[in-house]
């Protein structure tokens, strides 16, 4: 069941712009996917590792500046995918490296330093950024000789991305070094006594974390075109984590599910109500009332109480939901 | 030399204004361990309601503490309704406290409009005197005096009465608290209240300084972070002297390192926690 | 918590269209669709809410039609980040199908949206600052008819030697490109004429105190100061809480007709230079405050008449085209072409680069009661981004930045 409704999900998303009327929102679809493979890089730590990260636009940034710094001096795609991910992943070494002394509050503060740090550089170091004017590129990539130049082939481009992200974060959870990340999350101590060494496995779910934030930073640079320092700010990082809680830690579905809420209340509903901000905070609280573990935690279990009335009736539904609740 | 020592003195000041921004922000996450986001907001919600005030006629003072007051209310409310409905659930908390910086930020521009708002320095405090030879605005000497006035009066508090106990007793043990009896939900909401009120209180004896304006949260939110973090949560010394040390970061790093200036702060902030995780004075790791 | 719609049409009734009747009668085409691109929402709230009030009042005073054709005005809320610009600008010209953008606000939006526009053929007519945009990277679709960032700081540099005698000054302004570009301007005038900056000051864009800079200002005659948004309140307030007394020159945002009513006692005398001025006695000027005050209680700004501005601009590229926007060639270099006189700004012309060529004003402010008010001290007319240099040269040289001119010292 559960199965069938991922394919005819990925289905959907699969042949949107074909059934999607305008580029507008074959465009708003794009950004989804790409904001949505920051929350799922994001979800590894805040999700599976415990560790909450409010400076992951920094490596976002990373990957973007040094993609579009190297694009514009000349090189082909290629080596610029190649070395912009290279160096997100050494600077999410230095962050983990740093970051991973602290825990709890000092781990999300190190996390602000780090990308405030990162941010100070791409505003002041303008001989290399060109500060907040930023850098443009021209051109997006041709895999195999196909242009990205139409809304639509980059959307099917960053949807090819996006299964890939979703294969690896699927093999990810499911794998043992997976499950020894969330033991890290658990019961660190416990871990240890064992014989893990949780700091390498942290450190190793930070890397992994950092290269997705880098695909989805390149993904941004491909997609606007541009970048400049606001990509980086600590409001970015704030969004991503946002994302990521909305939708639910710890689950697969919900980053997508959280950046899917926020690119579309941001840039679409921003059209229509004039008080977007409002909303969008309103949305967050309510989420957190109602469905404290994010959004699709909440719905799966609502879900589960309708199946459970529709299929046996509402008497023997309150004993059930009960034992399933425990309440 | 001149320099030097007008730096050293303004640093006094701002630490004095950090202190009130962040006592609260450090005694709501000693105690209840919620990274309360909305401090920010809270901050500028105080200064804006007291340009109200103001201009209803009211002074500056009574302004601040009636303007602190209705941001303590707002917090009380928070904390009820939302925050006690999520015991432990920290990225809960951190989400509904941003959603309610979006909120609060929001409809203060639709209240007041997006246009800066001063606010009158109070009349018995305009003007320089001299200090050391050196020409200061009274208005900063005063803020500071104030500063002290209630980190004395809070450590008072905390060291002389028995709520002050409770209290310690719950930052150090909450389990523990709650077995002896102590009301820990109703202390909770006491010193949620309490910390949003000086959060509101500091942005109005802030407002001379700085001015009432959309992104004075933002403003001001990270340096309670930076200040609360070195120094150490859930502890008052820590607050204190965290407040002065970022004060003299701030200026002295300006002034000498200007290069570096967007990241004055965070450098130190994070040399001290890679050394010293849980800041210079906290009771427990961060 | 009431959630307003409103956004897009602002129709008028076909009553009103009918009473300005003087296109032929198959002229009823498809309404004229103006797309705004504002910040409604964060720190530059305020210089968007007032670009909306600006172009609502223009669309107001001309009930809804320019050139005998019915206006739309599509508003969109970009945030105020570069991102968040360019779905909006997307949003604008492939869904809503405008005919020309108004906006955006800031600079790095604008560099964020330039090659999609040029791409697009989309008219642009904005207020951001940037030199380049008409300068050395010019894009072939953008109208200026503000200021470009040095554009009015040449004249003050003039005024400052030439009628103020100043000889060294300390200038002091954000660390972005649009402060760089102000000081730049600035300091190039100044030091040709003889005069010296003595340093330059740049506090970071979110500074809440800025005490360690107030402490380096001494050896000077005068201070200029090009902060922008809030900052221009918060800077002369803690400049004069700090017991400085040097006179105080300003960039165009830092003596806005907007700020004055939040400014106090500190910013009397101040000069600024400005290509607007609230007291500029043209009878559309007068018009145009006269319906900002009633419609929103507000003196107008630069960021309000800039727009009221870009409205009559539009207006007289449409009545030459007669109301046609679809060939953006002929539409550009009809909007380019255009030779104002009745405007808020006063009288005016495009270089070939799209950037305006008028009247600068150089204002001191005065208290008149208990109000604070801009007084024109001098006009210099038919002032072009280039100054007095000539156009090939200033493009051969780098473009104004942090450090360049490089300080003669």
């Amino acid at each position: 069941m559960k199965r069938l409704a991922i394919v005819a999900a990925l289905a959907v998303l699969a042949t949107l712009p074909l059934w999607v009327r305008g580029t507008f929102y074959v465009n708003i679809a794009s950004q989804i996917l790409l904001y949505a493979i920051f929350a799922l890089g994001v979800n590894v730590l805040a999700g599976y590792a415990g560790l909450v990260s409010l400076g992951h636009a920094g490596l976002f940034g990373v990957a973007a500046y040094t993609g579009a710094k190297i694009l514009t001096s000349g090189y082909g795609h290629a080596v610029v995918d190649m070395a912009a991910l290279a160096a997100t992943v050494a600077a999410a070494a230095v962050f983990a490296m740093l970051a991973l002394r602290g825990t709890g509050l000092g781990f999300v503060m190190i996390t602000v330093a780090l990308g405030q740090i990162v941010w100070g550089v791409a505003y002041r170091w303008i001989s290399l950024t060109n500060g907040d004017n930023g850098i443009s590129i021209t051109g997006r990539p041709r895999p195999f000789g196909l242009s990205l130049a139409s809304p639509h082939s980059f959307y099917w481009a960053t949807f090819v991305v996006f299964l890939t992200a979703i294969l690896s974060m699927a093999v990810f959870v499911a794998s043992p070094f997976g499950a020894s990340v969330r033991g890290t999350r658990d019961q660190p101590r416990r871990m240890t006594a064992l014989g893990y060494h949780v700091w390498m496995i942290r450190f190793v779910a930070f890397l992994f974390s950092g290269w997705w934030s880098g695909v989805a930073g390149l993904l941004y640079l491909y997609y606007n075109e541009f970048v400049s320092p606001q990509a980086v700010a600590l409001t970015a990082s704030a969004e991503a984590l946002l994302m990521v809680i909305a939708g639910g830690t710890g689950t697969l579905l919900g980053p997508i599910v959280g950046a899917a809420l926020v690119v579309v209340i941001k840039n679409v509903a921003s059209a229509y109500i004039e008080r977007w901000n409002f909303v969008l905070g309103a949305v967050f609280v309510i989420i957190v009332v109602f469905m404290p573990d994010g959004l699709v935690p909440g719905v799966a279990r609502l879900a589960r109480r309708v199946s459970v009335v529709l299929r046996s009736g509402p008497r023997m539904a309150t004993t059930a939901t009960r034992d399933e609740t425990g309440r | 030399m001149s320099l030097w020592l007008l730096l050293a003195v303004n640093s006094i000041t701002l630490g004095g204004l950090l202190f009130l921004l962040s006592a609260g922000f450090s005694l709501i996450f000693g105690l209840m361990r919620i990274p309360n986001l909305t401090h920010g907001s809270f901050f500028m919600l105080g200064a804006y309601l007291s340009t109200s005030l103001i201009a209803r006629g009211l002074d500056f003072w009574t302004a601040a503490i009636l303007s602190g007051l209705g941001v303590a209310v707002f917090g009380g409310i928070v904390e009820r309704l939302i925050l006690r409905r999520l015991p432990g659930a920290e990225l809960a908390q951190v989400l509904v406290t941003l959603g309610l910086s979006f909120m609060v930020a929001d409809v203060c521009l639709m209240v007041w409009t997006g246009d800066p708002i001063r606010i009158d320095t109070p009349s018995a405090l305009r003007g320089t005197t001299s200090v050391l030879g050196l020409d200061f605005p009274k208005y900063r000497l005063a803020v500071s005096l104030v500063a002290v006035v209630f980190a004395a009066g809070l450590w008072a508090l905390l060291e002389r009465t028995r709520l002050g106990a409770m209290i310690r007793a719950g930052v150090d043990d909450p389990s523990m608290a709650r077995v002896v009896g102590i009301r820990v939900s109703r202390l909770f909401t006491i010193v949620f209240c309490l910390g949003a009120w000086l959060a509101g209180f500091a942005g109005v004896i802030g407002g001379p300084i700085l001015s009432v304006y959309p992104g004075l949260d933002a403003e001001m939110l990270p340096l309670a972070l930076v200040v609360v973090i070195l120094g150490g949560s859930g502890s008052l010394l820590g607050s204190f002297v965290g407040s002065f040390i970022v004060g003299f970061l701030y200026n002295f790093g300006q002034a000498m390192f200007p290069e570096l200036a967007y990241v004055v702060l965070f450098l130190p902030m994070l040399i001290v926690l890679v050394v010293r995780p849980r800041g210079l004075f906290g009771r427990q790791a961060a | 918590m009431a959630v307003r719609v409103s956004r897009r049409t602002f129709l008028t009734g076909a009553a009103v269209a009918a009473t300005t009747m003087r296109a032929p009668a198959f002229a009823q085409q498809k309404p004229v669709k103006i797309g705004l691109l504002t910040v409604k929402t964060g720190p530059l709230a305020s210089g968007g809410i007032q670009m909306e009030q600006g172009t609502i009042c223009f669309l107001k005073d001309k009930n809804y039609t320019l050139a005998g054709r019915k206006v739309e005005l599509v508003v969109a809320d970009t945030g105020g980040n570069p991102a968040g610009t360019k779905t909006k600008t997307q949003e604008l010209v492939e869904r809503d199908n405008v005919d020309m953008i108004f906006g955006p606000l800031a600079a790095f939006e604008l560099l964020a949206i330039s090659d999609y526009t040029a791409q697009a053929k989309m008219l642009v007519l904005s207020l951001a600052a940037a030199e380049d945009m008409t300068q050395r990277k010019p894009n072939p679709y953008f109208i200026r008819a503000s200021a470009t960032s040095s554009q009015n700081m040449h004249p003050l540099a003039d005024y400052a030697t030439k009628e103020l005698k100043l000889k060294r000054i300390i200038t002091i302004a954000d660390d972005f490109a649009f402060g760089h570009e102000q000081m730049a301007g600035f300091q190039r005038v100044f030091e040709e004429a003889g005069g010296k900056i003595v340093k330059k000051l740049w506090p970071p864009l979110v500074t809440p105190d800025y005490t360690p800079y107030l402490a380096q200002i001494s050896g000077a005659d005068a201070v200029v100061q090009g902060f922008a948004g809030s900052n221009p309140l918060k800077f002369m307030k803690q400049y004069r809480d700090a017991g400085l007394k040097l006179p105080v020159l300003g960039g165009s945002t830092a003596g806005d007709e907007a700020l004055l009513k939040s400014y106090g006692d500190e910013a009397v005398g101040m000069i600024t230079c400005s290509p607007y001025t609230g007291d500029l006695d043209t009878p559309t000027n007068k018009k145009f405050i006269d319906r900002m005050v009633r419609d929103y209680g507000n003196i107008p700004g630069l960021y309000s008449a800039g727009l009221y501005i870009n409205g009559l601009v539009a207006e007289a590229a449409l009545q030459k085209t007669g109301g046609k926007t679809d060939d953006r060639e002929a539409f550009t270099t009809a909007m380019r072409g255009a030779s104002l006189t009745d405007t808020p700004r006063g009288p005016f012309t495009f270089d070939h680069f799209g950037n305006v060529v008028g009247n600068f004003y150089i204002r001191r402010i005065d208290k008149k009661g208990d109000k604070l008010v801009n007084t024109t001290i001098k006009t210099y007319p038919k002032v072009s981004q280039f100054w007095t240099y000539d156009e090939k040269w200033f493009l051969s040289q780098p473009v104004y930045s942090r450090d360049y001119p490089p300080l003669k010292s």
